[in-house]
């Protein structure tokens, strides 16, 4: 409850304390990946190199594509369960058709991207809980990725794999390439004078219905987008591991998600934030390796990878708490 | 531009949900250079039609003449291009967004390079013009602002102009989380505008706001146009009983003696500064005033709150309390639920019978409370929403009252209730008080204080006077409300 | 009011959402029968009830959690199952006087996982989506450390009992049925049923309308869990033994009952009947298409396809204005 006064003197202390806790919270992704690279160059400062960083971060690209396709969707307040299954379907068509006949490979594509747009449409026009049927289109993907390669197997095509081998000067290429993501998305979505109408959906849809702005199109825009975003985290991978499986990328559904949320998103109410997207989609690619330097058993791995979660966002609370009372 | 005088005019409008016929063939005409104040009691119909000229409903029928053009595909498009904008109700900004943002989301003209500074400096200009003094910025995010500012940047943007002519404002309630200082402010405003050539519609349940601003008045009833006349021939008893409500009412009520009962609450604020604290005992109706917003509603909460503790720092509350919402929507109705399993969620353990809840205890509450608080609906098993707001806020009263708390809290819950429900719960409030119940009520109008045995009056979160019911008059709350400040 | 509660139940049947999952579970099965000939029929039926009732208990569990309200459910269900697998197994020890202790050891396991679930929400304030999520990662890695090398199969009573027919009827899914009554009654007569359904509606509201909210959501939480633990006993000794995925396929399976059930997806509404319908929906869906012998990739497009075109048919909630 709002309990403020309009009176201006107090309205002006508050607005700033709004300010620092805002800046605090827009923050606290970048301090997260601070703090978890720290931790690896202590346990092993030679990780923190060029080659280093570049091998450890390699999946980084795919992840941070995909997390920022599932970004598109939270901001209109949905969530996209199937993303995991649609990079892997992207992989396969990559690895097969991509390469040996590109032209319908390029359309196979094409179609993915437009096959999420009707999904995105389906969802408003209907009224339908996104969960589901996202949920619905896990399967789908997964099916139709097992059509296209029964078995693991396919290649990348050489010009693909050729890019994700790229080393740029100075800064290894995975930093690179999440930064120029992390930018093109931020301009895309918070500076554009349309992208404050498609966050605005997000917001109050009524409020920016009753503006005359299409709710339809909104949604359609975004849907298409996180599929484009996963087309691109699809062939990404593959450029990565040269070769294709129907399951390989089913655990970027629960990563891209966490990834959003790391990065300060949230699921409703159109407040999501690309540049810690990425961040986020670092920070957990870069957990996977800490756990490796700390010489976790394999049997605890898995719980290493949750407990990092726990504590990351342990800490956003602190934070946050202690931004409030500041 | 067009000479006529009217800017825009609709006969025969028509519009039904399901069974109920909101709108049963009105018609009106809105002039230039006037502003037009509509009433009428809830269920009239005044939304509808405000949200038919704005474009947001379509309606069953109607003829739609703007700038004597007829208009047959009128909607929310055609309603923007030929200048006519409403401020709805419930409010309509993007929380998510930055004011400019927000400034940017009715202007498709805001767009390509710079439209962030255009759109900033656009809505900052007008809230310096309707607002002065307002200290609002346009950077700010809305969700960390209260609402009566988020009011303000609402009411400011419906009065920008791009590159769409602006002709007609429809202010639906606007002053609804306003306080008396801002919404001066406000009909300072409209009244200069409609004298530049601006139209106006202004809903209010205020009937002083009405016969202060408009230059015209219509009253609506039942989902028709009942009177319509120049503001100067009306008066509030005439208004009153052309809406056709209750007779218009004088506030006073039997004088209570002071009570001398046992002490139920006893709080001090947080931040009070001397040793002044508010005491409700049995039996008493205790008020609190002041401006919007001002730590009446953190103080409600904290006697909520120190309820189930039996003894804790600041607060001791020494019964069951329950609270009454002002804000339906957020704070109050369940919207799945029915009108009977609305009410008798405040008393779960009292309808049990066994083990499990008894359906039939709970009609028989619900049945018990619609005769004693008279909330129209065929059937107490429908829809919540199936019910006219005011509707809705008796039966959040009859959960309140039909619960087993000696405490009743009210959080301004007469807020956009037309006035034939307040006059049904004042008698109930002064009834339950006389039968024992303590009630703690805040509220934003003058009117309501008069029911109350005492009256504290908050600044800032703190108690700034502590007025006995002979003592309260409108100089006295005002003046402690503003002391200091000015 | 006798006349509203004649006009309750004189309510067309067929607006009902619940009603068309049965629909649809018949609907197959007609399909599957009619390719086979009529061959293997009541084999099929008594095979989906059976399996049904895993999914029911599973589904009833995350129900409730998704009635919370927006963003709640238990990604953890899963990782819980195959832990409480390894927890029933390990205390049974393959002895019929144990399999109390065992059943209560897997509950205890599932209402702790619950706990902690609740305190990562409510203390460190995280969305209980990924709360769970990481909630799981422990819990499977306690269950990869904690079933190293088990290989201890159920007891035989405990065997018996899971798969023990009545006239064709599982014994296991004739008690899940009537544990449902049950659940019916604590969901819609109850005071901790109803604050359910209120925090669902409008949490804020439910606080102050005076109820428990925190302790609600608390209980909630530990029973969802207990229902995992519970139908990670009953797996293991259905399938013969605990594994560690034994309860994978009910992350998905789980959301998709309650929601193809007519539980709303935005919380505040319950429906159990439409838990069970779903489930024998979509187990029957699974039967036919092996019947029908096609290749994993088509099987897996087509559950996707139903679970969209049932949602698509029964359509989202409407607005009221």
């Amino acid at each position: 409850m709002s309990v403020q006064s309009q009176v201006a003197p107090t309205s002006i202390g508050m607005s700033r304390l709004h300010d620092g806790r805002r800046l605090l919270r827009a923050v606290l992704p970048a301090l997260s990946l601070a703090l978890i690279i720290l931790a690896i160059w202590a346990l092993n400062p030679r990780a923190i190199s060029y080659f280093g960083l570049t091998l450890m971060l390699s999946l980084a690209v795919p992840v941070a594509l995909a997390t920022v396709g599932q970004m598109m969707v939270m901001a209109v307040n949905d969530l996209d369960l199937s993303i995991g299954s649609f990079v892997g379907l992207v992989g396969c068509v990559t690895a097969t058709w991509l390469r040996d006949e590109p032209l319908i490979g390029v359309l196979i594509l094409v179609g993915l991207v437009l096959a999420y747009m009707l999904v995105g449409a389906m969802i408003h026009l209907r009224n339908l809980p996104s969960i589901v049927v996202t949920l619905g289109m896990f399967f789908v993907w997964q099916g139709l990725a097992i059509l296209v390669l029964p078995k693991p197997g396919g290649h990348a095509p050489d010009w693909l794999h050729g890019l994700m081998a790229v080393k740029t000067p100075l800064v290894p290429f995975p930093i690179v390439a999440a930064l120029v993501i992390g930018i093109v998305a931020y301009v895309g979505l918070m500076r554009t004078s349309y992208g404050v109408i498609l966050r605005g959906a997000g917001g109050n849809p009524v409020a920016v219905s009753r503006a005359g702005w299409s709710l339809l199109r909104g949604k359609m825009i975004m849907f298409g987008l996180a599929g484009f975003c996963g087309v691109l985290a699809g062939m990404a991978l593959i450029g990565l591991t040269t070769s294709a499986d129907a399951n390989l990328a089913n655990g970027y559904t629960l990563l891209s998600i966490a990834g959003v949320i790391l990065g300060g998103g949230e699921f409703v109410g159109g407040r999501v934030s690309p540049i810690g997207a990425v961040i986020g989609a670092l920070t957990l690619t870069l957990a996977g390796s800490l756990l490796n330097f700390m010489h976790i058993s394999p049997d605890w791995q898995v719980a290493g990878q949750g407990a990092i979660l726990i504590v990351v966002l342990a800490a956003r609370t602190l934070i946050n708490r202690a931004g409030v009372s500041a | 531009m067009s000479q006529s005088p009217v800017v825009i005019q609709v006969e025969g409008v028509a519009k039904s949900f399901g069974a109920v016929r909101a709108l049963d063939g009105v018609d009106l005409a809105i002039a230039t250079h006037e502003c037009v104040g509509l009433i009428g009691h809830n269920g009239a119909g005044k939304s509808t039609l405000m949200h038919v000229l704005a474009g947001t409903l379509t309606p069953d029928k109607a003829a739609i003449q703007v700038n004597g053009d007829a208009q047959p595909g009128y909607g929310i498009e055609l309603a923007h291009k030929l200048g006519i904008r409403c401020v709805f109700q419930e409010l309509s900004l993007c929380p998510n967004l930055t004011v400019a943002e927000n400034a940017r989301i009715l202007h498709p003209a805001l767009r390509g390079f710079g439209w962030r500074r255009r759109a900033g400096a656009l809505i900052k200009a007008k809230l310096d013009e309707v607002f002065p003094g307002h200290g609002l910025s346009a950077d700010a995010v809305v969700s960390d602002l209260a609402i009566g500012q988020r009011q303000m940047i609402e009411i400011a943007r419906a009065f920008t102009v791009t590159s769409e002519p602006l002709r007609l404002v429809i202010l639906d309630e606007p002053t609804s989380s306003l306080d008396g200082h801002t919404a001066a402010q406000l009909f300072a405003f409209i009244r200069r505008s409609v004298e530049a050539g601006l139209s106006c519609i202004l809903i209010s349940h205020l009937l002083g706001e009405i016969l202060g601003t408009s230059d015209r008045v219509v009253v609506m009833r039942d989902g028709r146009v009942v009177t319509s006349g120049p503001t100067a021939s009306f008066d509030r008893n005439k208004l009153v009983a052309a809406m056709g409500g209750a007779e218009a009412h004088s506030g006073a009520v039997t004088a209570a003696t002071p009570s001398t009962g046992l002490v139920r609450v006893r709080i001090r604020p947080k931040r009070q500064p001397d040793g002044r604290e508010l005491v409700a005992r049995e039996g008493e109706v205790i008020g609190l005033a002041g401006l919007a917003g001002h730590g009446q509603t953190d103080l409600l909460l904290a006697v909520f709150d120190a309820a189930g503790q039996l003894k804790s720092g600041q607060a001791e509350v020494t019964e069951p309390v329950a609270l009454v919402a002002g804000d339906r929507q957020s704070d109050g109705v369940f919207p799945l639920w029915s009108i009977a399993e609305n009410i008798g969620v405040g008393s779960l353990k009292n309808l049990r019978r066994g083990l499990l809840i008894s359906e039939a205890a709970e009609d028989e509450l619900a049945a018990q409370w619609q005769k004693r608080i008279n909330i129209r609906t065929p059937d107490m098993r429908h829809s919540i929403l199936s019910l006219s707001g005011g509707n809705q806020q008796k039966a959040l009263f009859a959960r309140a009252l039909g619960s087993d708390a000696r405490i009743v809290l009210m959080d301004d819950p007469m807020r956009g209730v037309d006035i034939g429900t307040k006059l049904d719960v004042y008698d109930l409030v002064r009834g339950e008080a006389r039968a024992g119940r303590t009630f703690l009520w805040y509220t934003t109008e003058m009117d309501e204080l008069s029911y109350c045995d005492r009256v504290y009056v908050f600044r800032n979160g703190v108690i700034a006077a502590d007025l006995m019911r002979s003592e309260v008059s409108e100089d006295s709350v005002i003046g402690a409300s503003f002391a200091e400040v000015g | 009011m006798t006349g509203s509660r004649i006009k309750l139940l004189a309510q067309p049947l067929f607006s009902q959402p619940w009603l068309w999952s049965f629909v649809g579970a018949v609907s197959v099965w007609i399909a599957a029968i009619t390719y086979t000939g009529g061959y293997g029929a009541g084999g099929m039926v008594s095979a989906t009830i059976a399996l049904a009732a895993f999914s029911a208990i599973v589904g009833i569990a995350q129900m409730f959690v998704v009635t919370l309200g927006p963003g709640n459910v238990d990604l953890s269900l899963p990782a819980n199952i195959g832990l409480a697998s390894a927890v029933a197994m390990k205390v049974m020890g393959g002895d019929d006087s144990m399999i109390a202790a065992g059943l209560a050891a897997a509950i205890a396991s599932g209402v702790g996982i619950g706990l902690a679930n609740y305190l990562l929400i409510r203390l460190l304030r995280i969305p209980p989506i990924i709360a769970t999520l990481s909630a799981s990662f422990v819990i499977q890695s306690i269950g990869i450390s904690y079933g190293r090398g088990l290989q201890v199969k159920p007891p035989p009573g405990f065997a018996a009992a899971t798969s023990d027919q009545v006239g064709g009827i599982s014994l296991l899914a004739i008690a899940a049925v009537a544990f449902s009554v049950l659940i019916g009654l604590l969901l819609h007569r109850t005071a901790f049923g109803r604050s359910v359904a209120a925090i669902g509606q409008n949490a804020r509201a439910a606080r102050l309308a005076g109820l428990p909210v925190e302790r609600v959501r608390l209980m909630t939480y530990a029973l969802s869990g207990a229902l995992g633990g519970l139908c990670g006993a009953l797996l293991a000794g259905y399938f013969r033994g605990s594994s560690l995925d034994i309860g994978n396929e009910y992350l998905l399976t789980s959301i998709a009952v309650v929601v193809i059930g007519g539980t709303s997806v935005a919380g505040g509404k319950a429906n159990v009947t439409g838990v069970w319908g779903a489930s024998l929906f979509l187990v029957m869906l699974l039967t036919m298409l092996n019947t029908f012998g096609v290749s994993a990739g088509v099987r897996l497009l087509v559950t996707g396809l139903v679970i969209i075109a049932v949602i698509v048919a029964a359509g989202g909630p409407r607005n009221t204005r």
